[in-house]
């Protein structure tokens, strides 16, 4: 007898988007492509098909639950994105085909815009790894592991020695960074793609 | 002769160095031709994204844009590392799939005079060229030295095989390319569980407990298989498990020796060519022990400096100590 127009309260509760406004929403709005993110049905495949989820604050099915309950500087604050090795398992298991990863990389810089975080470290490091890209066009090892240890591992940088040396003595460490000859033309277009992302 | 454009990348330049030169090295064997992309720039690794979502793309763009005006005839671009790969790879499939940021990256290369049409290039893994494009029948004909007795557990890592968008691979979770290729040069092939787990990817420079953890899990299984070598695709895979196999060493108390090499040093010694021409004897973990079994004589290794043993264990079994002479005298 349905005329197709009415809705079971049910499949309201869960609509398929954020609402407007909401964290889930800035999340969605967030992430290039399709993320899918409003998908989740909570199944918990992404944590058992992580490695490193043993080490997160939440596992990424909690932290899914946490972004629909707009939790949003609990979810900024957590752990979970700073431990995701980028290993994609999750990505390709999940059976509702969310992209977890990149949601992931969305939450990180979501983070570092609200300075939400509460360990440095995995933060610099990507900084530290984008000013060589942004001063030279291609990334220097050296420098950025010289940058990084001192900066964060002062008490582990001695015992990191003899790999570096290693390194150096194998031919496989420079000790000056190549810049690329359009980094003017590169650094244009780092900067008007950074202006886009401010618009949103 | 195919001709493919060659995307390099950061790592192949200094420390996966021996990586390029033995692609070098075998290119003309196999009859291809690899033109590198002229000033290309860094692809992000995993960190231009974890900061800026649009610029990540755009970054990677550009090098799309400069292969796509330097491409004439080639409509291929080539990568050998994984991480690289997966960036080429997933910019043009969003740039394709997704309109409006298409729209902004396009936007973003005009203000530095470029274009590129999503599509317009393949973007294809070195090992996937090599296995599908020059096959496996051409391979083996070029073969004058079999690696006969050699144990390999074929390594794949993470960003080869996943997210796999543009469907190039047999399976996202056990692929079978490397270990085929290795099938053909005449090694015995390990059918190895761990073959696309993690290797600690960028978790060396940020938590090393659990990146030892994670490396210890891959060099522990290669180890239970009695492999004589660990074969890898990806500079940072051989990085982690050849450079920090040592650390997590020391961090253990355990003494693993798995050597770690790129499959083209493998294809070139297979080819007859000399391990020095291959940028073999690199390593940290010494490969010649593996490589005596199939008559290579690997040049040698140049020493690194001798470590401090570690202050105290951290997080294994205890060990017995023998008491210090001067704890024995009363």
């Amino acid at each position: 007898m349905s005329n197709g127009t009415s809705v079971h309260p049910d499949t309201l509760a869960s609509a398929p988007t954020g609402a407007p406004g909401s964290f889930l929403d800035e999340v969605l709005a967030a992430t290039p492509g399709d993320s899918r993110l409003d998908m989740c049905i909570q199944c918990g495949t992404c944590g058992g098909s992580c490695p490193s989820a043993s080490d997160m604050d939440h596992t990424p099915r909690q932290l899914f639950a946490m972004i629909r309950a707009d939790m949003r500087e609990a979810v900024l604050r957590s752990s979970t994105p700073w431990y995701c090795v980028s290993c994609y398992y999750c990505t390709v298991r999940c059976p509702q085909e969310v992209h977890i990863t990149d949601v992931m990389y969305t939450l990180k810089s979501m983070a570092i815009r609200a300075k939400l975080y509460d360990e440095a470290i995995a933060p610099d490091f990507s900084q530290t790894f984008i000013d060589y890209i942004e001063n030279y066009g291609r990334s220097f090892e050296f420098g950025l592991a010289t940058r990084h240890n001192l900066k964060h591992r002062l008490r582990q940088a001695p015992s990191m020695i003899p790999m570096g040396l290693g390194m150096f003595t194998k031919g496989r460490m420079d000790l000056t960074p190549q810049r690329i000859e359009g980094i003017d033309q590169l650094r244009s277009i780092l900067a008007c793609a950074i202006e886009l992302e401010a618009v949103g | 002769m195919s001709e493919y454009l060659f995307y390099p990348g950061c790592s192949l330049q200094r420390t996966a160095r021996p990586y390029l030169d033995s692609i070098m090295a075998i290119q003309g064997i196999l009859g291809i031709g690899l033109a590198e992309i002229q000033d290309w720039n860094c692809c992000g690794a995993t960190e231009y994204s974890a900061v800026h979502h649009i610029a990540a793309f755009a970054l990677v763009a550009r090098n799309l844009a400069l292969a796509a005006r330097q491409a004439n005839g080639a409509q291929t671009v080539t990568t050998a590392c994984s991480a690289c790969y997966l960036n080429l790879a997933k910019t043009d499939s969003y740039l394709r799939r997704d309109s409006q940021l298409n729209e902004q990256v396009n936007k973003s290369l005009e203000a530095g005079g470029m274009h590129y049409q999503p599509g317009e290039l393949e973007i294809r893994h070195l090992l996937d060229i090599i296995v599908n494009d020059v096959g496996l029948e051409k391979v083996k004909n070029s073969v004058v030295r079999p690696l006969q007795g050699l144990r390999i557990a074929p390594y794949y890592g993470c960003m080869i095989a996943r997210p796999d968008r543009d469907h190039r691979w047999d399976n996202v979770e056990h692929p079978t390319a490397l270990d085929r290729l290795m099938k053909v040069l005449g090694a015995e092939v390990i059918d190895f569980p761990l073959k696309t787990h993690c290797c600690g990817g960028h978790m060396t420079q940020i938590n090393l407990p659990v990146a030892y953890d994670l490396i210890r899990r891959l060099i522990h299984s290669a180890h239970e298989y009695r492999a004589d070598l660990l074969v890898t695709l990806c500079p940072m895979c051989q990085l982690n498990l050849d450079a920090y196999q040592v650390e997590m060493n020391k961090y253990f108390r355990t003494d693993y020796r798995v050597p770690i090499v790129y499959f083209t040093q493998l294809m070139g010694l297979a080819f007859g060519l000399d391990a020095d021409t291959l940028g073999l004897g690199k390593e940290f973990i010494d490969p010649r022990p593996a490589l005596a079994k199939i008559g290579v004589e690997a040049p040698a290794e140049v020493p690194a400096p001798k470590a401090r043993p570690p202050k105290g264990a951290k997080e294994a079994l205890p060990m017995p100590r023998m008491p210090a002479y001067e704890e024995v005298e009363e």
